[in-house]
This record gives C-alpha cells, structure tokens and sequence, in this order.
C-alpha cells in the first residue's frame, strides 16, 4: 500500500507543473487572487494556450482531441492546474455536451461540433433546468414538436449559467406527452441565434448576473440537431450526470483558499492587539477545515486508485460533491469572519475588470461576503446536495 | 499509487474474521466480559499461536514489522468485534513503549513474553489532573542509591488488573508538565505500596487506578535514561492512536450496517423506516462520515510507515484523531436515535459498540485536543 506517484509520474507532475507556472498568463493569475472574475476572451485565451499544447480537453479520447492520459496523469493535471489557480474549461461544452455527442450524436454531428468546442471557438449553455423543474427534472415542460425537416421548441429554460456568452443550447425538451415523463424527452442542440430565442439575465444574491432565463418562442429547430433517438434524451443526459465528475472535490482550490485563509489570518488584527492567526477560536476552525481537506483528499485519492485498478466510478462522486462542496461554504464563511466589517461594503463593481471607482476596504476583503453568497450555488446544482444522498442511499446502502 | 491491502496484509484481516466468526458473536463476548478476568486468556493465547502479538513490533525486535498499516488492518477487525482482549495495553502500548525506550536486555527479556502470549502489563501514565497533556507528570521518581523511590497516582490504567507488570511514568526532574524530567519505570504489580482499586470500563474493559506510596524499584528498572522518556512516548501514544482510530472505523461500519438493515426491516406505520427520507439521509451522511474516517486513518497510517519527519507523523496523526472523534459523535449518536429504544438496550450490539467508540473519542486526546495540537504542529 502507498500513495506515491510512480517515477514516470512524478516527471510528469513536473513537466506539468512548469507548463502551468510559464504559460497560465500572469495577469490572469493576479486577477484570480484579486477575485476579479476573468472576461470570456481571458478564458477562451487560456483554453487556447491548453489547445496549442494538446491539453485542452484531457478526458476525451485520443480520436477526438483528448490525451491519452490515465486516471492518475489526469488527476495530476487538474491538480496541479488547480494549483495555480487557473479556470477549469467552462464545461457545458468540453464537458457536458461533448460526451453526449461522442456517444450518441452522428458521424456528422461529431464533425461538426467537437472540434469547435476542442479550440473554444464555440461557446455552450446548458438548458436544462425550467422554473418548476429543478431536483426533478424529468417533470420538465418545454416542448419540442416535429414538423417536417425541424422541431419547434416552446418553452423556457432557467439557471442558465453564463448564457450571455454562448453560441449554442443543449436542451432536454419534451417530445413525447403520453408516455412516462422519463420516457418522452428528447436531447436537442439549439443555435442561441435561432429567431424565437431570447435571454433574461437573474441577477444574484451577490449583485451579478450569472444565470439567465431563456425564452423559446416557437422556435424552428433543424431535426437533424437531434441528438441519437427521439425521446431518450433522459438517458443520455443520465449518462452525462455518472461521467466527468473528475476534480469534483475541489481539492486544488480548497489548497489555494487555504493557504489565502493562513495568510489573511496572520494580517488580520483581532482587535485585541494579537492577530486572528492567534485566536484561539479561529485557529481551530481553521484547523477543523484543513483536517477537513486531507481526509476528502484521500478519499478521493482512494476513488482514483480504484479507478486505476480498472473499477468503475460508483457513488464516490456523490460523496466527494457533497463533502468538497460542503468544505467550499465553511471555508467561505471563514474568509467572512476574517473580513468583518469590511465584509459589508457591497460594491460588486470593484471586483469587476476596469473598476474605476474608490476600492473599498483592505485587500479583497469586501469580495469575501460576494464569494460567500455566490458559492451557496455549490451545494445546489449539479444535482443538489439531498439528490447526491438519495444517490448515496440507493446505491449504496439499498434503501 | 495503490490502496489495496497486500497478500500479508489480506490474510491478517481473513484471520481476525475467521477468528471472530468461529469464536467471538456477542453473547460469547458477553460471557467473557463477565468472567472474572475480564478477557478470554484462552483466546489471548490463540492471538499468540496465530501470531497476532507480534504484528505491532518490529522485525529486529522479532515481530511481523510493526507497520502501522497492518496494526490498521487487524484493529479495525476488532473493531467490528469489539474484542475486550487487553491487545491495546499490553502489545501496542507496553509493548511498543519497551520497544522504543528499553534496552536490549530490557526487550529480549519482555518482548519475546509478550509475543508468546506470557505476558499483561500495563501502562500507567494518565493521572487525575493531566487530561490528555503526556507531559503533565506530578508521579515523582526520587533516586535513592540503586532504588528509585515512585509516589503519586495513576488513573485508567487500561489493563490494570490482569497486569504482572506495569509501565510507570514519573518525573525525576522539572516543572510538572516539563518535556525533560519524565521517565519510565517497569514495575511489578505485587510490590509492596502500589495499591490498585480495580474497575470495569464503561466499553467492557478492566482498568485501575494505581497508587503508588514510596514505592522503590531498582535503578535498572528504568527504560532508557533518566528523564528522557517523552519523545519515545509520543511515538507510542501516536502509534495506539492510529490502531484506536483504526479500531472505531470498523465500529463504526458495524453501527452503519446495523442500522441500514435495522431500518430495512422495523416497520412503522405499515412501512420499513429506512424508507423515510427523514433517516435515509441521515444514514448517507453515517456512510460519509464512515468514508471520511476510513481515508483520514488511512492517511495517518501510511504517513507513519512513511520516512516523513516526526513532526509531520504527529500532525497525521492529530488530523486522523480529529477527524474521527467527528465521525464518532455522528455516525454513533446517528445510530441509536434510528434504531430508537431498542438501540438503548444493554441486550443489542448497538449500545456496546456506541460504548466502545465514545471511549476511543476520549482514549489520548478527543478531537478538541487534536485540533489544537494539529494546528501547532
């Protein structure tokens, strides 16, 4: 038994380690640790530095662009990305559709979708969720109806991340009213300037408009944007949900903010003339958190070792989204206890490129309560924290 | 990378099961913790036959390696069996404690004893006022000539009665919770002024608590030199910590398997519980926490077995001790409340096993202390 990387991966460990510290491009860097969100062109920019480098998309097969890597080399590589705090892809596209596409889209489907999402030349969405359709998705009401060579789409799509920016849709619509719900949805890829769509930003909690509304408006839709068969869209979406849960714990990050905890704490004054690195009551959450990261660590160490013996991906994703997501928020309210005060200000403005205003407060400490408000996200989507138990209970302990 | 047991390692683990599986179901146990000794000397010798008591010790010393993985591997067994056998006293810690501190006459005169099953000692080292502190030692240990002359108290002294030895701590120099100053003394349990008040534990266990009234042993009783005794007894602590750890992942598992299945077949309002969403999630969350721990050790086993700094070992082992007084508090608390009334009776396994891990919680160090020591390490 040991938890050591073997020769060759260690020299790829080191390989790509100095890749990330010489390419992930310095000014990006700085905005990550300032907390400034990075423009669509930064993110595509950084994707397309990982794409010259054959990198971009590690989980794909070979055919298709990705690497050829193993589950370790891959876990290597998102930690050590991780590490230095560049963004993962943004993973409608390179992770989320992709792989529907290789598995059930056409020879001319993959031809022409992949390579675009590989180069990030085209942005995706997700349009999944609907207002009244969110832990049960499959109750999902916007309608796709054939007629002739297209479908016509009504309907509307919520919690739309980052729609704003995106080029194409992957919906789950219903085409089929008469049968079990889970049995009349079909997969369909939307142009986002198909006439008939159309984009409400939701601003939230933490003043930003992440996520969006979108409207379809009889939408005419070509049906050769189907994906596989007509209503089995809901298991090849169930497919998707199993798959690409690597770096779902978060570990890298939870590293990163840990560190950023150690440091603000060591120059926060604790009002009593010692710093809060020295409060008792601080240090020990602060302790609880990091024990916190090493046991998910290691569990999720243990979930890729069995993966590399050759067993498949069970409930262990479920387990390290509901833990890693879990830690995120305690570790957001830490960074919020720090701040006090300065917490309060809300000027989500300065946290956003070209902030010509006054920067209130000391550091990032007023981006603390906006990261903190944002991040209840983590244990809400991707199938929220009480659906990942419903999955551990089923799976695992057959009830 | 690889996390799977070795063929040793495996055939360790299928011995402890046979073992439990053939000779220790809760009313045998039941009889044993009942008998007078407290534990089974028939079994203990079996443990000897089956070479058991050597997998703590290294192999210079004798033993199977004293990988704290193995140790891992075969607590956690007894973990789910619950087995009052005094393994933890007498070959982790006592044991251990000669291995680390005595000299080469010292160990091949004990250790062979210990492995062959001849032996029960005891380590006596807590006292009233010393909470989870190693270093708070008020025993004194005044040399008089080629005698040492031991006075003071000792509390939960695990193992105490059916000890034919004792492990002693005390100070012979220094402040009381001074590093430098403390030694330790290999006792006869029959000398003259060590007076024991013998007890059961709330987990099934014996233990005593010891004083010790102007009681002189010779000079040569003493581990390795004089007042030097603390780093070698915070390898051993750090070491049992590792095991109990260990120990209260299999507990643990047992509590969430009987709970699962409880739930599975207690039916209330025409329905099994373990239908209700109420305790469905409940019980994810025993099994997360169970995965938790089982990593955390995990962790804490392959970093002492790793070439790692002492201060790095130390910390591994604070942040498993952590982490699993956590895991402890839900999953056994967790347990009970689904089971409701009947997981209170003294009759079900359930009870025993919340019993034993609460002690664990508390055995050197609850999480508070951890937490602390992890984070000044």
């Amino acid at each position: 038994m040991n938890a050591e990387f073997t020769a060759e991966e260690i020299v790829f460990q080191k390989d790509v380690r100095e890749f990330m510290q010489n390419e992930f491009p310095a000014e990006m860097k700085q905005k990550i640790d300032a907390n400034i969100r990075l423009s669509k062109a930064e993110t595509v920019r950084w994707q397309k530095i990982l794409y010259q480098k054959g990198w971009a998309a590690p989980n794909w097969p070979v055919e298709h662009g990705g690497t050829g890597w193993t589950a370790t080399e891959k876990y290597i590589f998102a930690t050590e990305m991780g590490l230095v705090g560049a963004p993962e892809p943004v993973p409608f596209g390179m992770k989320m559709v992709a792989p529907v596409i290789m598995a059930y889209g056409s020879a001319e489907q993959t031809q022409r979708f992949l390579p675009d999402i590989l180069e990030s030349n085209v942005w995706w969405c997700q349009g999944y969720s609907e207002p009244n359709s969110g832990s049960d998705l499959a109750s999902l009401k916007t309608t796709a109806i054939r007629d002739g060579d297209h479908y016509v789409v009504n309907g509307s799509k919520t919690w739309n991340t980052y729609g704003q920016f995106a080029d194409w849709i992957f919906c789950l619509v219903r085409t089929d009213n008469t049968v079990k719900k889970q049995e009349g949805i079909s997969f369909l890829l939307i142009d986002m300037k198909t006439p008939g769509v159309s984009l409400k930003p939701i601003v939230l909690l933490d003043g930003h408009p992440e996520v969006n509304e979108v409207f379809f408006d009889d939408v005419r839709v070509p049906a050769n944007n189907l994906i596989g068969e007509e209503n089995k869209g809901w298991t090849y979406a169930k497919v998707l949900l199993t798959h690409e849960r690597t770096n779902i714990a978060g570990v890298p990050r939870g590293k990163r903010r840990l560190l950023a905890l150690q440091r603000i704490a060591a120059n926060t004054d604790d009002g009593f003339g010692g710093s809060m690195a020295n409060n008792p009551g601080f240090r020990h959450k602060l302790a609880r958190a990091e024990i916190e990261l090493l046991a998910l660590e290691y569990a999720e160490l243990r979930t890729l070792a069995a993966l590399s013996v050759g067993k498949a991906p069970g409930p262990e994703s479920s387990i390290l989204k509901i833990v890693g997501t879990e830690l995120a928020q305690s570790m957001d309210e830490l960074f919020v206890e720090l701040a006090a005060y300065h917490s309060l200000p809300f000027l989500p403005d300065q946290f956003e490129e070209g902030f010509q205003g006054v920067h209130i407060g000391p550091g990032n400490s007023a981006a603390a309560a906006l990261t903190y408000f944002n991040n209840r996200k983590l244990t809400i989507f991707g199938g929220s924290n009480e659906v990942q138990r419903n999955i551990i209970c089923k799976a695992v302990l057959g009830l | 990378m690889d996390f799977s047991y070795s063929e040793e390692q495996q055939m360790l683990q299928e011995s402890v099961q046979k073992f439990v599986h053939k000779n220790y179901d809760f009313d045998t146990r039941k009889k044993i913790m009942a008998s007078a000794a407290g534990y089974s000397a028939a079994n203990w010798q079996l443990f000897a036959e089956l070479g058991w008591l050597t997998v703590p010790f290294n192999e210079a010393d004798g033993g199977f390696g004293g990988r704290a993985v193995d140790l891992m591997v075969m607590m956690e067994e007894f973990g789910r069996a619950m087995l009052v056998e005094p393994f933890l006293p007498t070959a982790i810690l006592c044991g251990g404690l000669i291995s680390e501190l005595g000299s080469s006459a010292q160990k091949s005169a004990l250790l062979p004893q210990i492995m062959g099953g001849e032996l029960q000692l005891a380590l006596a080292y807590a006292e009233a006022g010393s909470r989870f502190n190693l270093a708070n030692v008020t025993t004194t240990a005044v040399r008089k000539g080629d005698e040492v002359i031991l006075d003071g108290t000792k509390i939960l002294v695990l193992n105490g009665p059916a000890a034919q030895h004792l492990l002693v701590t005390a100070r012979e120099s220094g402040a009381a919770t001074a590093a430098r100053g403390i030694s330790v003394f290999l006792v006869d349990s029959k000398t003259a002024d060590v007076s024991m008040t013998k007890y059961p534990t709330v987990d099934g266990r014996q233990a005593a608590q010891i004083q010790f009234k102007s009681v002189r042993v010779p000079v040569a009783s003493r581990l390795g030199a004089a007042g030097a005794a603390l780093d070698g007894l915070n390898v051993v602590i750090d070491r049992a910590t590792v095991a109990v750890s260990a120990e209260a992942v299999g507990a643990l598992e047992a509590l969430l398997r009987k709970t699962v299945e409880y739930s599975k077949t207690r039916k209330q309002f025409d329905v099994p519980i373990g239908s209700f969403q109420a305790l469905q999630h409940r019980m994810a969350d025993m099994f997360i926490e169970c995965q938790l721990a089982r990593s955390i050790v995990l962790r804490a086993a392959m970093i002492l077995d790793s070439k790692d700094s002492a201060q790095e070992k130390s910390k591994a082992v604070s942040a498993a001790k952590c982490r699993i007084g956590k895991a402890i508090k839900k999953v056994s608390q967790e347990a009970i409340q689904i089971h409701g009334g009947i997981g209170m009776t003294d009759e079900l396994d359930v009870a025993h096993l919340f019993k034993r891990v609460t002690a664990i919680d508390l055995l050197f160090g609850n999480g508070d202390f951890h937490a602390a020591r992890f984070a000044s390490l």
